[in-house]
């Protein structure tokens, strides 16, 4: 390069303002709880917010990789209700437990690459495949149980949710895993590369030889795979399968990813983000249950909160603050 | 000119977080003149231009118009002051027609802000019919080729009471048809009082066109002085500093055998298509905008569905069905339209020049990231692509730079057929000079290239075949020596 200018080497912190803006406002909101209620920063309760996270923390991984793609998946809830009844049957049937499991995970992935197949080979825009696959999942789900949960299970299927290790829950360290691969994945692999690139420009990426339509059908695969997981830990946890399960995650999902910095145009944001938008919705629920606020008020409260955070990070985006 | 000057821009500086962009720039700009704004890719031009638009703030500096000083806020402010801009990079809305392009936000309406649609189209057919264009403004942009689209955008300023005109590049998308338009447009809107600054890297176009010229260079105004009292040699040093040598390269390639041939390929707008290419080879191909140059590319690229005939790479037969299976082949296509085909803008330099070819650098799915970065700093180099780093978001490159990417891009995948299509759309004299150089180093080493262009001299010295292309068809075929302008021009008119 000939002298142009001063090259200032960008670093980490530069990379990753959004994200550190975003785990400042959920200390700032932790903070906030503590001064109002000193319960809120007990450790029994800091590991109950986790707990809480895990759930929809789980689901919006599969949701960043899709947003990250420009696309959407409204599937997720009704895919993680099918996918526990599924699971719950086959354990209730008498099959080993690695077996019904592995059902779960299975459902869920088929369904997602359903929902790829559709949107690639079909050429269906994604908000309609995947509204369709909410619906018949959730159908399906309820025809499957005649409307009925399917509940009590063996004590080594629910210790998934009980059980801890180091005082830490059994859901939490799997949240944490799943976030360190899925950070992993798109920082470091083809994989993670190609969906940046196809929610950037898919027409460039397919011009540089990118089989955009296997990539896109994965990574739809990929959401449903995550709602399996969460369907088994949500499962554990309730000790029941309902089939009316996972009501508007799908919602939540989309709200944890987008506060937490991944652009629905695509292309743009990462996990460490949805991570900590999970997170602040989880606090910020918890915190209103500590204040005692009314569930009625709770939902304006936390629907402002999900405003606020994206016109302030965009009043940021205009000022250049970060790229 | 004993009157004050319209425009002042003086001591402008502009720093992009890593980049100082601008360098206490001076520019001034008289009433009714062409003033033409030369200098390298990344010199400033564009970013000085968007400080005049509104576009961009100004770090420091100040501007005054007729003696007054301004500060203009916003791109709407700055139309408001009656300077409208035609951007490097086109800024029109797919989907919407051309009339409503023309008049996006200041549709002419009837009451109650009902658009009045026959109104928009009249108004909008009379500023095309000026131009000399004759579309059906109620057609969509989408449909319109990047010239046609230019034209639109040029409709669009004219419409505006406009008295500083801004053009970034105008001609880099136009045939020499549609230059001439433009230019005869240009006559007469200053000869209606409207001062024009023009960016252009063509420096023919600065001696028919332009009344003064200022050169910048790593973002500092280096001189400004009349166009009759300069010649292209002393712009040329101005502008790089260092001596050029020849524009294009004496070839050293020898011609070996053959590595792609065509035989009556046919899609739904080419018919019957057949020719080969060699080793070491430049195939030049020229024609009109519309003959059918790039779909050829695209069949060629596994774009364009072939219909009939059949394709031989190194004399096997191959069914090329999408662009994975012709990089397979080794075949490397630099598109035309960088922005909406070319580069992913928001994905950074390293990461778009490694698209096509991060399965090298892959092993179990995992990306060998100091294998991708030394690959990547080898072209950055090689081209001389002026970026602060590896990480630099490519969208916040200049033109030039952008197209240096796309280039890089294909290198980098290491292709052995490379169809370039408008390789040096957009780059200054210097880095052409080094474009061809580089096709020609390929060349040495056993590459295959076909180049389409509409820029007929750069055809005419860089190729050894020129094809030349007629609605869809191959309309002639000439050797280097037998290839003269005429002859080209003549066989891309008519038979
Ligand atoms: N938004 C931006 N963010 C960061 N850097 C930028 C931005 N816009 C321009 N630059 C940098 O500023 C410098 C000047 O760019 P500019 O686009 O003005 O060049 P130019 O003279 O128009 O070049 P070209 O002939 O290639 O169009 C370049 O180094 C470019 O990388
Ligand atoms: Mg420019």
């Amino acid at each position: 390069m000939r002298p142009n200018g001063i090259a200032l080497r960008q670093n980490f912190l530069l990379h990753h303002a959004r994200q550190l803006g975003t785990l400042s406002g959920l200390l700032v909101l932790g903070l906030v709880l503590w001064v109002l209620t000193p319960h809120f920063l007990t450790l029994s309760n800091l590991l109950n917010v986790a707990e809480q996270a895990t759930i929809i923390a789980i689901v919006a991984v599969g949701m960043t990789f899709v947003i990250l793609t420009a696309g959407i998946d409204l599937s997720v809830g009704s895919v993680l209700a099918f996918a526990g009844v599924v699971m719950a049957s086959a354990l209730h049937a008498g099959a080993p437990l690695p077996f019904a499991l592995l059902a779960g995970l299975v459902t869920g992935t088929v369904c997602g690459l359903v929902n790829g197949l559709l949107i690639t080979l079909g050429r269906l825009p994604p908000f309609i495949a995947t509204l369709g696959m909410m619906s018949v999942a959730r159908g399906t789900a309820l025809m499957y149980t005649g409307g009925r949960p399917i509940s009590g299970f063996s004590e080594n299927f629910r210790w998934l949710a009980t059980g801890e290790v180091l005082r830490v829950p059994i859901p939490v360290i799997v949240m944490i895993g799943i976030y360190a691969i899925a950070f992993f994945v798109l920082t470091r692999t083809k994989l993670g590369r190609y969906t940046y690139a196809i929610g950037g420009n898919e027409e460039a990426t397919h011009l540089s030889g990118v089989n955009v339509r296997f990539y896109k059908t994965v990574v739809y695969g990929l959401a449903g795979l995550f709602s399996g997981l969460a369907a088994i830990l949500l499962t554990a946890r309730l000790n029941s399968a309902q089939p009316i399960a996972g009501m508007m995650y799908e919602l939540d999902a989309i709200a944890a990813t987008v506060i937490g910095g991944t652009s629905l145009l695509g292309g743009e944001g990462n996990v460490l983000g949805t991570l900590i938008g999970a997170l602040i919705m989880a606090v910020l629920r918890n915190g209103l249950n500590l204040l005692g606020v009314s569930s009625f008020l709770q939902q304006v409260v936390i629907g402002s909160v999900i405003i606020v955070a994206v016109l302030i990070d965009m009043a940021l985006k205009r000022r250049g603050k970060y790229s | 000119m004993e009157t004050a000057p319209l425009l002042k821009m003086s001591q402008i500086s502009k720093t992009f977080p890593g980049v100082l962009a601008l360098d206490k720039v001076d520019f001034e700009l008289r009433r009714g003149e062409v003033h033409v704004l030369l200098g390298e890719n990344g010199a400033g031009k564009s970013t000085l231009m968007k400080i005049l638009s509104g576009a961009y703030q100004k770090s420091s500096g100040e501007i005054e118009l007729d003696g007054v000083p301004v500060s203009i806020k916003n791109p709407r402010h700055a139309q408001d002051l009656g300077i409208s801009t035609i951007y490097q990079e086109l800024n029109l809305i797919p989907h919407l027609s051309i009339a409503e392009n023309i008049f996006l936000g200041r549709e002419p309406s009837k009451f109650a802000s009902v658009i009045d649609q026959r109104a928009l189209v009249r108004a909008a057919r009379e500023l095309l019919k000026g131009l000399g264009l004759t579309v059906d403004p109620s057609a969509r942009v989408k449909r319109l080729g990047i010239a046609e689209q230019q034209m639109v955008e040029v409709a669009k300023a004219l419409s505006l009471e406009t008295r500083i005109l801004i053009m970034d590049e105008p001609t880099s998308a136009l045939s020499q048809q549609e230059i001439k338009q433009l230019f005869a447009t240009i006559r007469r809107l200053k000869e209606g009082g409207v001062s024009i600054i023009y960016i252009s890297h063509r420096l023919e176009e600065l001696f028919e066109l332009g009344d003064r010229v200022t050169v910048l260079r790593d973002g500092r105004s280096v001189a400004t002085c009349e166009v009759a009292e300069t010649s292209k040699p002393e712009l040329i040093r101005l502008m790089v500093n260092r001596e050029l040598t020849e524009q294009f390269p004496k070839r050293q390639a020898t011609i070996g055998e053959e590595i792609l041939r065509l035989e009556g390929l046919t899609t739904s707008g080419l018919r019957d298509i057949s020719f080969s290419l060699h080793k070491g080879e430049v195939l030049g191909i020229a024609g009109l905008m519309g003959a059918g140059r790039t779909e050829l590319a695209q069949a060629i690229f596994g774009v364009e569905k072939i219909e009939a005939g059949q394709i031989y790479v190194k004399g096997k037969a191959r069914r090329i069905t999408s662009p994975r299976r012709a990089i397979n082949c080794g075949i490397g296509f630099l598109t035309e339209d960088r922005k909406s085909q070319g580069l992913v803008l928001r994905l950074s330099v390293g990461e778009n020049l490694c698209l096509p070819s991060v399965d090298k650098f892959t092993s179990w799915g995992m990306v060998d990231r100091n294998k991708e970065k030394l690959a990547c700093r080898r072209y950055i180099q090689e081209l001389r692509i002026r970026t602060p780093s590896l990480k630099q978001k490519v969208s916040f490159l200049s033109g030039g730079n952008q197209q240096k990417v796309v280039l890089g891009k294909w290198l980098c995948s290491e292709a052995e057929i490379f169809i370039f299509d408008e390789p040096t759309r957009g780059v200054d004299v210097g880095a052409k000079t080094e474009i061809y150089e580089l096709m020609d180093r390929l060349t040495a080493e056993g590459v295959a290239i076909i180049m389409i262009s509409s820029e007929l001299p750069e055809v005419l010295g860089m190729s050894d075949r020129v094809l030349v292309m007629r609605s869809g068809e191959i309309a002639g075929e000439f050797s280097a020596n037998e290839a003269t302008q005429e002859r080209v021009l003549q066989c891309a008119l008519m038979a």
